[in-house]
C-alpha cells in the first residue's frame, strides 16, 4: 500500500464532486416531481440515457457541442411534457403505485427501442477539443472537462434555484408543493404546475445524460444502475426536499469516491450501507419531513 | 381388418404428431446447436463478432454435407450476462429445442451456469468463454470442452511479456467477477515470480462507466505499467478517463486481452501504444493460410474482417462436426471421446489440440499494440502484431494442479 498524499486525496475529493453533480442532476429532478406529485419516476434513467444518445446525434449532425448540450435537456424536457400529459395525468388521484408500476414500464420500453435505434453496442461521444485534455489544478492533472462538469451543474443549480425562489412560476410550483388544495382553491391550474414540473425534471435527467456522456459514452443500460443510485440520494437527502437532494448528491459523491480511494471492495455497496445509517439517523432522510409517502 | 389398419394408421399419425422427436430419431431432422450469448450488455459487440463467427461455421457446413448428411441449425439466445438467464435459455434449448449440443457464453460466471445445465443433462458442450475452473474440479467433466484461453494462460504470456519488455512496476485495475479476479492472481504471481512489484490491485464492478474515483490513488503511486483487466464496454470507458487524466503520458498501458471489435468501437486514439493479448487477429492472414481463408470468408459474409472471440465460436462449431463424424454419432459420450481420440485440429490459426486428461485447446497467442491514429490499416487495423507466443501446454496449470487425478 502507497503512502496516501493530501495532493491524491484532493483530487479524489475533485473526482467525487463530478460523480456528486450528476447524481444531483438526477436526484432533483426526481425529487421535484415526487415531492410536487407523489409520483415516483422510475423512468428517469431511460430519460437520461435518452439525454446522451439525444447528445450523440445533435453532435453528429451540427458538429456543435454546444448545441448538443442545449438542445438534448430540451428535447428530453419535451418528451418528459408528452409523458406526463398522454401517460401519467390519468394516473392521477390514484395510488401511488400505479404511476410507478407505468414508468417502470416505460422505461423497459424506451430501453428496448434506443436498442433498435442505436445498436446494442454502445456509442463513444467526445468532448470538444477546448474541453479535452488534462489541466494542472497545481496538485494534480484533472480532465478539464470535469471541471466543465462541475461548473454546469452549479450553474444549473443556481439558475434553478432563482427560478423557483425568485420567479412567480417558482413561488406557485412552492405553493402547491406544500398545498395542492388550497391552490387551487385561490384559483390555479395545480395539473399545469404538475406539468410544467414534471418537464423540468426529466429535462435535468437529460442534462445528466449528456453531460455523462463524453465520459462514460452513450449505452442503452446506462440508467439502469444510476437510477438505483440516484433513489437513494433522494432517500437519504430526504424525498421531496431539494436542498436535501443537493446535499445527499454532493455527499454520497464523496462517500463513493473516498470509498473506492481506501477500500475500492466495497464502493459498490457503500450507497446502501450509507443510506441505512442516514435511516437509522434519521428515519425521512436528512432534511425530510416526515408523512410524505403515507 | 379395414378398421385394424385404420386405427393403426392414426394411432402412428397421432403419435407422429404429438411427439415430434420420434421424427428426429429417423435422423431427417437437423442437428441443432445451441448458442447462449450476452446479446445486450457491455459484451455486445463482442458477443456480436462470435454470433457471426458461429454463423459462418453453420453456412460452410451447409454448403458441404452438413454434419452427418443433417442439415445444421444454429439456435442463439440471448443470455443477459446473468448466469440464471444462462442456465434458463441453456434449459430451454436442450428440453424444448432439442439441441444436440451446446456451444457458447462469452463470460466466465455465466459460463459456469451454462455447464451445469449441460452436465445434468447429459449434452456436450463446447465454451468459448474464458475460465480457469471450466476445465477443473469440480465444474470440468467428460463432456465439457474448452476452446477459449483462460486468465492462466492469457495472463501468464501477457504478464512474462510485460515484465520483459513494458516494466516490473505495475499497477492492476480489475472487473470484480470470475474472469476479473482470475486474471488478478495470476497477474500478482507472474509479477512476483519474475521479481517485479504490484503497487496496488484496485477491484470494480463490472459493467462500470466511472473509473475516475480509482485514478488519483494510481497516478500518486506511479507504477510503470498500468494493467487494465477491463472487459467489453468497461475497456473504452476506462482507456477514455485514464487518457483524460493524462495518465498515459506517465505510464505503459497493458491488458490481457484486447478484443478488435471493442477496439475498432473506442478508436485509434483511445488504443494507441495499448498492449493486449490476443487469441487472433485478422491480419494473421498475412502469414498464416486457414487464417487467409476464414478472414476472406468472413469478410465475404458480413462485409467486415472478424474479431478475435468470434474465431472460438467459428472453431468451436466445427469440432462439434468434426467430432460427430469421428464418433458418426451425436451422442455426447462417443462425441467427446472421439475429439480426444484425435484431438488436433486447425480451422483457424494454425495447430492447436485437445489435451485429453481436461478438455482444454491449448494454441497460439499474440501480443498486439495500437497503431498511432493515421497509421492504421483501414478501419479495422487499429493494431499490430509484435509478438506470437506458441502454443504450450506448460502456460496452463497441470491436470493434476486442476484436481484431475489419473
Amino acid at each position: 500500500m502507497p503512502e496516501i498524499s493530501l495532493a491524491a486525496l484532493a483530487a479524489q475529493v475533485f473526482t467525487g464532486l463530478v460523480l456528486g453533480g450528476i447524481f444531483v442532476l438526477l436526484a432533483i429532478g426526481l425529487s421535484l416531481i415526487f415531492g410536487l406529485m407523489t409520483v415516483v419516476n422510475f423512468s428517469h434513467g431511460a430519460l437520461y440515457m435518452l439525454g446522451a444518445y439525444f447528445g450523440y446525434v445533435l453532435l453528429t449532425h451540427t458538429g456543435s457541442f454546444t448545441v448538443a448540450l442545449v438542445l438534448a435537456p430540451l428535447l428530453v424536457g419535451a418528451l418528459g411534457l408528452a409523458v406526463e400529459r398522454v401517460l401519467i395525468r390519468p394516473l392521477y388521484g390514484r395510488s401511488p403505485d400505479d404511476p410507478l408500476l407505468l414508468t417502470f414500464g416505460l422505461s423497459l420500453v424506451v430501453v428496448e427501442t434506443a436498442r433498435l435505434i442505436w445498436g446494442k453496442i454502445g456509442l463513444t461521444l467526445d468532448p470538444p477539443r477546448a474541453l479535452g485534455g488534462a489541466v494542472n489544478l497545481g496538485f494534480t492533472y484533472f480532465p478539464t472537462y470535469r471541471l466543465f462538469v462541475i461548473a454546469v451543474t452549479a450553474v444549473v443549480l443556481l439558475a434553478l434555484w432563482l427560478f423557483l425562489e425568485k420567479t412567480n412560476v417558482g413561488l406557485l410550483i412552492r405553493a402547491a408543493s406544500r398545498d395542492p388544495l388550497m391552490v387551487r382553491a385561490l384559483g390555479f391550474d395545480v395539473g399545469r404546475v404538475w406539468f410544467i414540473v414534471f418537464g423540468i425534471g426529466t429535462g435535468l435527467a437529460g442534462l445528466a445524460g449528456i453531460l455523462a456522456g463524453p465520459m462514460r459514452g452513450a449505452y442503452a443500460e446506462m440508467g439502469v444502475t444510476i437510477i438505483i443510485e440516484s433513489f437513494v440520494v433522494v432517500v437519504v437527502g430526504g424525498t421531496g426536499s431539494l436542498v436535501g437532494a443537493v446535499v445527499s448528491g454532493l455527499l454520497i459523491g464523496q462517500v463513493v469516491g473516498l470509498t473506492t480511494f481506501f477500500v475500492p471492495k466495497l464502493a459498490e455497496i457503500i450507497v446502501f450501507i450509507f443510506m441505512a445509517v442516514v435511516l437509522l439517523l434519521r428515519p425521512s432522510g436528512l432534511f425530510g419531513e416526515a408523512g410524505l409517502l403515507e | 381388418m379395414q378398421r385394424r389398419i385404420f386405427l393403426k394408421t392414426a394411432t402412428l399419425g397421432a403419435a407422429t404428431l404429438a411427439f415430434p422427436s420420434l421424427l428426429r430419431a429417423q435422423g431427417k431432422e437437423p442437428i441443432r446447436i445451441g448458442f447462449p450469448l450476452p446479446l445486450t450488455g457491455p459484451f455486445a459487440a463482442i458477443a456480436g463478432d462470435m454470433k457471426q463467427g458461429a454463423e459462418l461455421a453453420v453456412d460452410e457446413l451447409n454448403a458441404k454435407n452438413g454434419i452427418l448428411g443433417r442439415k445444421v441449425e444454429l439456435l442463439i439466445r440471448d443470455d443477459q450476462l446473468k448466469p440464471q438467464v444462462g442456465a434458463q435459455r441453456t434449459q430451454e434449448l436442450i428440453e424444448k429445442e432439442h439441441c444436440q449440443f451446446i456451444v457458447g457464453g462469452l463470460a466466465a460466471h455465466v459460463q459456469m451456469a451454462i455447464n451445469e445445465q449441460t452436465k445434468k443433462a447429459k449434452v456436450l458442450f463446447i465454451s468459448t468463454s474464458q475460465s480457469d475452473e471450466i476445465t477443473a474440479k469440480p465444474d470440468a467433466s467428460t463432456i465439457t470442452f474448452h476452446e477459449a484461453l483462460n486468465p492462466t494462460i492469457t495472463s501468464r504470456v501477457v504478464g512474462k511479456w510485460v515484465m520483459e519488455n513494458l516494466g516490473k512496476k505495475w499497477w492492476i485495475v480489475y472487473a470484480d467477477y470470475a474472469w476479473g479476479k482470475q486474471n488478478n492472481a495470476v497477474l500478482i504471481e507472474t509479477n512476483k515470480k519474475m521479481g517485479g512489484t504490484v503497487l496496488g490491485s484496485t477491484p470494480y464492478p463490472l459493467g462500470s462507466a466511472e473509473f475516475s474515483a480509482h485514478l488519483p490513488k494510481i497516478q500518486a503511486a506511479k507504477p510503470e505499467v498500468l494493467m487494465a483487466v477491463t472487459p467489453g464496454a468497461d475497456d473504452i470507458a476506462f482507456l477514455k478517463q485514464v487518457k483524460s487524466f493524462g495518465m498515459h503520458q506517465q505510464m505503459k498501458l497493458a491488458k490481457p486481452l484486447h478484443w478488435i471489435s471493442v477496439a475498432k468501437q473506442g478508436g485509434p486514439e483511445l488504443y494507441q501504444d495499448v498492449y493486449g493479448g490476443v487469441n487472433f487477429y485478422w491480419e494473421l492472414q498475412d502469414s498464416i493460410p486457414e487464417a487467409k481463408r476464414y478472414v476472406e470468408g468472413f469478410n465475404k459474409k458480413f462485409g467486415i474482417p472478424p474479431g478475435d472471440y468470434g474465431v472460438y465460436a467459428y472453431s468451436a462449431v466445427l469440432e462439434v462436426a468434426r467430432g460427430s463424424e469421428l464418433a458418426k454419432t451425436t451422442d455426447a459420450d462417443k462425441v467427446a471421446e472421439a475429439l480426444r481420440k484425435s484431438p488436433q485440429y486447425n480451422h483457424v490459426k494454425g495447430k492447436q489440440w485437445w489435451r485429453a486428461c481436461d478438455n482444454k485447446s491449448i494454441q497460439d497467442m499474440w501480443i498486439l499494440k495500437g497503431r498511432a491514429p493515421g497509421k492504421t490499416k483501414g478501419d479495422w487495423g487499429l493494431l499490430e502484431i509484435v509478438s506470437r507466443v506458441p502454443a504450450n501446454e506448460d502456460y496452463d496449470r497441470t491436470c493434476a494442479e486442476k484436481g484431475h487425478t489419473g
